[in-house]
């Protein structure tokens, strides 16, 4: 063999190793020091956060391939991993005190919380099958343990094996349209893919995009592939509840614009139908659902079903100003998720945790701010203006025209105006109904959380240059 | 007869959709789901080393030897996490993973 194999630039991966190699070392500290370390590994977990945000935000804008063609950075991948490490962080930072005080601190929970962070950061710079499968799984197997986290609870057990039992199988079926996709184009790698397929796909391609559609709507809880959402977000320690609903969703989603841009431009007529179907079906069931919910975790289970709709009607566009809307209602929808489980995680008496909506009965006379903060996110989710929820909804919705899909963008419309049912019950609940006993001070992380995107909702509709910019020059990076 | 490329994707989609049944009929313990779940990535990695043949070309089988690694980490995680609720639940049947309904 005389094939002399360059050395690949590190440059680009330097988040994920830093990731990594400091996850190591944490696992070893940890083990060293037992059970007593949970405290000081949560605050090393979050400056390996920090640190690789740091270095995400240092990539160069201009798009790189390195690793033999497998790992790909371009400004949407900056924009998307810059998104996820500040979900994870958040992640963390929500689940100090509630893990403390349900006396589950075990220092596996950052550690687990970092892995699955490589394995998003590594899905949204994959640029091959593998790369993209291997990510998912890391990203996934995590998942599953930390959804079982409370490991005497038996909703968080059942909850966890639910989710391993549908997660394994969504993967099984991505995998599957995986190799069906290598094996008629020849090629695993997402440019090669895309030059080979021009304009119209065989029957056996369609078969495996298909199955491809199956596996990336189950990882963002997409109709009709929801069926875990509820009963994981539910069962679930409501810090980990927090976690899935932001961090996944930014990878998944960036990962779903990835496969479907990168992969499959040639193609676009083929899988648009699969997406516009998925967007409807998940606007619809989120809207319809939800209206019957007492659960607060089990309603935002359901609402983000319907964001995660709403999010792909931007990318059943396939245009640069679709993708935008993506990545600029993801961001939005990042913090008003946060701002709503931050409240959720405040309602709290000594060691009895609130979570149905009547409990929430009367917060504007016993809390007056965290009702008025939790009412902006709800106006928010509910598509709004002034706030930023409705600013995200408008993107979307103006791209969707501009690509001719006039009725998604009718009928997104229309769902968002029954879902606003569900979101103005809540303010309803809790301005105008008898208050119930004052709920314990909120602990200092969850108020940093629920300040920052209280302020990021209300705020945005000043200053929202930044992050269109920021979201145009993304979504511009892969056309 | 010669055993061609859609012999080989004949009976990788046959395992698959016994997985997929496998997991979706099966009313009695989960242990059988997870077995479902290995036929499923069995199934997979037929239809890659199929295809790495036909196309000549070896990222298949490097793709089949990842998925094998892959799948041994999931049928551990499964397994722990069977156990641990088998603890809670003192039951593995399919039917008594229902604390959640709604």
């Amino acid at each position: 063999m005389n094939t002399a194999l360059a050395i690949p630039a590190f440059g680009p991966v330097l988040p994920e190793i830093i990731l990594a190699a400091g996850v190591l070392a944490l696992v070893l500290f940890g083990a060293i020091r037992g059970e007593g370390s949970s405290g000081i590994i949560n605050i090393l977990a979050l400056v390996l956060i920090g640190a690789a945000l740091v270095a995400v935000l240092m990539l160069p804008s201009e798009r790189v391939e390195t690793m033999g063609g497998s790992f790909v950075v371009d400004s949407f991948a900056k924009f998307m991993k810059a998104l996820t490490l500040i979900a994870s962080s958040a992640g963390i930072i929500l689940s100090l005190d509630f893990m403390r005080r349900a006396g589950i601190n075990r220092f596996e929970y950052p550690i687990l919380i970092v892995l699955s962070t490589i394995g998003m950061l590594m899905v949204i710079s994959s640029n091959d099958l593998i790369a993209l499968y291997l990510g998912l799984e890391l990203l996934s197997l995590s998942s599953y343990v930390i959804a079982a986290f409370d490991r005497d609870n038996v909703r968080s057990t059942e909850a966890g094996l639910k989710y391993f039992v549908l997660g394994a199988l969504s993967s099984g079926m991505l995998l599957y349209g995986a190799s069906l996709v290598y094996g008629f184009t020849g090629s695993v790698s997402f440019p090669t893919i895309a030059t080979t397929l021009q304009g119209s796909a065989g029957f056996g391609l369609v078969f495996g995009l298909v199955f491809v559609a199956a596996g990336i709507a189950f990882k963002i809880s997409a109709v009709p592939f929801h069926m875990w959402t509820p009963d994981v977000y539910e069962g679930a320690p409501t810090p980990v509840t927090a976690f899935f609903a932001a961090a996944p969703k930014m990878a998944g989603m960036a990962m779903a614009v990835r496969v479907f841009i990168d992969a499959f431009p040639g193609i676009l007529g083929q899988w648009q139908q699969i997406i516009v179907f998925s967007a409807i079906a998940s606007m619809a069931l989120g809207s319809f659902a939800a209206i019957g919910q007492r659960n607060l975790k089990r309603l935002m289970a359901y609402s983000s079903i319907g964001n995660v709709g709403f999010a792909l009607v931007g990318l059943a566009t396939g245009t640069s100003e679709g993708i935008q809307g993506v990545v600029i209602y993801m961001a939005i929808y990042l913090a008003m998720t946060l701002g709503t489980f931050a409240v959720i995680l405040s309602m709290r008496r000594g060691d009895r945790m609130f979570e149905t909506i009547e409990d929430l009965s009367g917060l504007s006379r016993t809390h007056p701010l965290m009702a008025f903060c939790l009412a902006m996110m709800m106006f928010s989710l509910a598509g709004i203006p002034p706030l930023a929820g409705f600013f995200a909804k408008f993107a979307v919705f103006t791209a969707a025209i501009n690509a001719n899909l006039v009725t998604l963008a009718v009928i997104g419309v229309v769902t968002s105006v029954i879902g606003a049912y569900y979101y103005l019950r809540i303010v309803k609940v809790m301005y105008f109904d008898e208050a119930v006993e004052r709920y314990d001070a909120m602990p200092s992380g969850v108020r940093f959380v629920l300040a920052l995107s209280s302020v990021f909702v209300v705020l945005y509709v000043l200053f929202p240059a930044p992050l269109t910019a920021a979201a145009g020059a993304a979504a511009r990076s892969l056309f | 007869m010669v055993i061609g490329l859609s012999h080989y994707l004949t009976v990788a989609a046959l395992l698959f959709t016994l997985g997929v049944f496998g997991i979706f009929l099966n009313r009695k313990n989960v242990i059988v789901i997870l077995m479902s779940v290995e036929l499923i990535l069995l199934a997979v990695n037929i239809n890659m080393v199929a295809f790495s043949t036909h196309l000549n070309d070896i990222v298949g089988q490097v793709f089949a030897l990842l998925i094998l690694t892959v799948a041994a980490a999931e049928a551990a995680i499964g397994l722990a996490i069977l156990v641990v609720f088998y603890r809670n639940r003192g039951s593995i049947a399919v039917e008594d993973v229902n604390m959640m309904r709604g």
